[in-house]
């Protein structure tokens, strides 16, 4: 282990090496420029690739080219320019394509406040492209979980044939802070993608085994000659658009995620377990809400903190859980209002749902926040 | 080789008959292509054929190789990071007026200019086919076309000029007419280490044609034959004659621009590569 | 114990690089550092801020809200960041930007920071250099020995025994100071 002073953009960079990511393709675009920078000196040290598109289209384009050749691929963007690979993401959701998408995000919309700290794209993450769809979306807190969690990122893509997204905020991205780094890589668990094992006149390329709804993935040029499509398609690949084929395939991009929320929804829980009172934060939100907990808990008032780590699929039994013994949720997110709104459907009226959301572009101070919850509970 | 060997050969069992309408020049281009790569003895393994989205993009689905019909304008792109990850395969890019034109431009104009080894084949058949005849970037002025019930008061590019001049190392064109000359230029484009473009000109009857009483497919045939002149005769001509061939739409055909000497993207990144590793 | 710094001035004048540093010095030390900054066309010439923040234990909350010191190396820093401050800050101005000090503050050391690194090593772009000197001699919030390999590992190659001397000048301020 060499210790280390980290931007969580760099963490990110050093994640994405170390999980084995060979392409990189992306405009640059504050505040996650840094990823592309490092990403240029980095990627061909390790016999990588970097590519600096034309534009925001094209960076994540390139990323699922990259990816049908057989390669780990990712991109990094803010919000101007993850609007702009909206469409692109559809067709890695549809065609099944691992790529992983790091989104720092800044103040919206349009050009907005391109270096101060906000979360208004977690809707986005979800919903951002046309259609039903299903993404997975991950947020680290600190400089350490950047690495851990774009290496988890990859590991994700590669496992279950989809896009994540790692969600950040400007205060995670560009902050500096001590990191651990692994001396050699190549101890860390890595995951590649299933490749079909049959014979190629043999192979489905979206052709499932019992309970795995994940299918083996051919790279472009092993002699498994297959085709991607944006249309709806069945097993074979090909376009195929009868109702019974749309719903089979809508059904199994849907299932492949969330018949397995065990293995990918992770989270943190601090101080919960005797809480009265939980706050529910994510990124760097969160980093205000453990400073509050303890602050709170000085004062005698029994709160404690429920961290997602992976924003979407929506950690949803946790919070129920959390629900049906505390007495009231406070969630903190540096946006008018997002998240809270799928903790108030989980939820369900249990207990009582508050929002602390922050969108003047700065984050709370720990005080602000207790002040705030303080509030909520007439003190 | 012939058609119905090439047929077995090079296109998905079960995928035809294709989309496209009868009369419609695509299928003689999507034919040239299995004849050139057939004639330059290629694996289908190592063939790629990356689409957008149109009607000439429906073509990759037919073809038994490594394919992708992908989004509208955003074939370039993706084909650029597939050839970024394996360089090894030879990637042929089918796409339209509008694919490659409009929506798909800046691609278009930044491929060129990064000399990446892609082969472009735009299908031009100067309108928007499958959403039904509305005009391209490629409708020549004056045309009419389902959003120009007053005629098109835009000007048409000239896409090769436009490759050509952003840094495209192999320009060509044909002709549905000019079938063997079509198939010797896409076989030389694809063989060509460096960004190729090939612009072959097709008719739409049903939604070119139709509109501006062109007539029937053979018309569009006709009109294809006596507006094409080989690139050797086309240099031949003096200026008066020339000046008075491009007022009357003719244009030239075969390959117009080719340049060996222009280090190729991939390679060029292989060198970096080297350079970043320790090497020279 | 935790210490929440914040380096206020100009575009150019290595502020950023002295938070940075400082924070390495305190890794170095087993110490939990965080460190950020402020972004955008400020850092292309107008004003300029890094906050470091160093503690014994987890550091969440990473802004510094109010500095236990903070390094003023122009008016116009000086005018907007005491605002932050409260009775219990140590304001550093450099003499040669700082006239006036407006705002709560606990003691104001006015040492002549610039000055010193022309004088002590021919040039201003060691006044970084020489104010984390004087901060180090101040807080003992890092160990002498991690700073100056804090310092070494930051700076350009052939520069080392300037910095040494720029970080020892900034030291020396701060022990000979007279209040």
């Amino acid at each position: 282990m060499s210790i280390k002073l980290l931007q969580g953009n760099q963490a990110v960079v050093e994640g994405a090496i170390a999980a084995g990511v060979k392409f990189y393709g992306g405009y640059p675009i504050t505040p996650s420029t840094e990823i592309a920078e490092q990403l240029a000196a980095r990627l061909p040290q390790v016999g990588g690739k970097f590519m600096q598109t034309e534009d925001e289209l094209a960076g994540i384009g390139a990323v699922i080219g990259a990816s049908m050749g057989g390669k780990k691929a990712m991109t990094a963007t803010s919000g101007p320019g993850f609007s702009l690979k909206q469409e692109l993401l559809g067709l890695a959701c549809t065609a099944e394509i691992p790529i992983v998408v790091v989104d720092v995000q800044r103040v919206g919309p349009a050009t907005g406040q391109p270096t101060s700290p906000a979360q208004g794209e977690v809707m986005m993450t979800r919903w951002g492209t046309h259609g039903d769809h299903w993404v997975i979306v991950v947020s680290p807190v600190s400089v350490p979980e950047c690495f851990w969690l774009t290496i988890r990122a990859v590991n994700l893509a590669e496992k279950y044939r989809v896009p994540v997204i790692i969600l950040m905020d400007e205060v995670v991205g560009h902050m500096r802070e001590k990191i651990e780094l692994p001396d050699d890589y190549s101890t860390i668990e890595t995951v590649d993608r299933k490749r079909p094992d049959c014979a190629p006149e043999d192979y489905l390329a979206y052709g499932t085994k019992g309970d795995d709804l994940v299918p083996p993935m051919a790279d472009f040029g092993s002699g498994y000659r297959w085709h991607v499509t944006g249309l709806i398609h069945d097993e074979t690949g090909f376009p195929k658009g009868t109702p019974d084929a749309t719903l089979q395939s809508l059904n199994r991009l849907h299932d492949k995620i969330y018949k397995n929320l065990d293995d990918i929804v992770t989270f943190e829980n601090y101080k919960t377990d005797d809480a009265d009172y939980v706050i529910v934060s994510f990124g760097g939100a969160a980093r205000t809400a453990y400073d509050t907990v303890d602050m709170a808990r000085k004062e005698g008032l029994k709160v404690g903190l429920f961290r997602a780590i992976t924003l979407w699929p929506f950690p949803e039994k946790q919070v129920q859980e959390l629900a049906s013994r505390v007495q009231g949720i406070l969630v903190h997110e540096l946006n008018y209002g997002q998240y809270v709104l799928e903790v108030e459907r989980v939820v369900a009226g249990k207990c009582p749902v508050w929002l602390y959301g922050k969108y003047d572009n700065s984050s709370a101070a720990p005080k602000q926040l207790l002040d705030e919850l303080k509030k909520h509970l007439g003190r | 080789m012939g058609m119905e060997q090439l047929l077995e050969k090079y296109f998905r069992p079960g995928r035809l008959p294709h989309i496209w309408c009868p009369g419609c020049g695509h299928g003689i281009i999507t034919g040239a292509i299995v004849k050139a790569v057939d004639k330059l003895g290629l694996s289908k393994d190592e063939v790629a054929v990356i689409s957008g989205i149109g009607c000439s993009s429906r073509a990759s689905g037919y073809l038994d190789f490594n394919t992708a019909n992908t989004l509208h304008g955003r074939a370039l792109p993706i084909a650029s990071g597939l050839k970024m990850a394996n360089p090894k395969l030879k990637v042929i890019v089918p796409s339209g007026d509008g694919d490659a034109a409009a929506i798909g431009g800046n691609h278009l104009i930044h491929a060129a200019r990064r000399n990446i080894d892609l082969t472009l084949i735009v299908y031009n058949n100067s309108i928007y086919g499958m959403t039904g005849g509305q005009y391209s970037p490629l409708t020549p002025k004056g045309s009419k076309a389902t959003t120009a019930p007053y005629l098109t008061i835009e000007p048409a590019f000239n896409l090769l000029d436009l490759a050509k001049a952003a840094g495209a190392t192999f320009v060509a064109r044909s002709t549905t007419f000019h079938v063997q000359n079509m198939v010797d230029v896409i076989a030389k484009a694809i063989e060509h280490k460096g960004f190729s473009i090939v612009e072959c000109v097709t008719g739409c009857p049903t939604n070119f044609g139709r509109q501006n009483k062109i007539g029937s497919a053979p018309k569009m045939i006709e009109w294809q034959r006596d507006h094409g002149v080989m690139i050797g005769a086309w240099n031949r001509m003096d200026d008066e004659t020339r000046a008075k061939a491009l007022a009357d739409g003719k244009f030239p055909i075969g390959v117009l621009y080719e340049n060996n000497d222009v280090q190729e993207y991939t390679e060029a990144y292989d060198e970096l590569i080297k350079r970043a590793q320790g090497g020279k | 114990m935790r210490h929440n710094f914040r380096f206020a001035g100009t575009g150019g004048q290595g502020l950023i690089t002295a938070a940075i540093i400082l924070a390495e010095a305190a890794i170095e030390d087993n110490k939990e550092a965080v460190q950020s900054q402020s972004y955008g066309p400020e850092a292309r010439g107008g004003s300029s801020k890094a906050d470091c923040i160093i503690s014994d234990d987890k550091i969440w909350f990473n802004r510094v809200v109010c500095p236990d010191v903070l390094l003023a190396m122009s008016q116009e820093a000086a005018n907007k960041y005491t605002a932050d401050c409260d009775e219990n800050t140590v304001v550093i101005t450099d003499s040669l930007f700082v006239k006036d000090l407006p705002g709560k503050h606990k003691e104001r050391y006015d040492l002549p920071i610039t000055h010193t690194a022309v004088n002590e090593c021919g040039k201003t772009l060691f006044a970084n250099i020489v104010a984390l000197g004087a901060i180090v001699a101040l807080t003992h919030c890092v160990s002498d020995e991690s700073i100056v390999n804090a310092v070494l590992g930051r700076v350009p190659k052939g520069t080392e025994e300037a910095n040494k001397k720029a970080l020892k000048a900034g030291m020396d301020l701060v022990r000979n100071y007279k209040k």
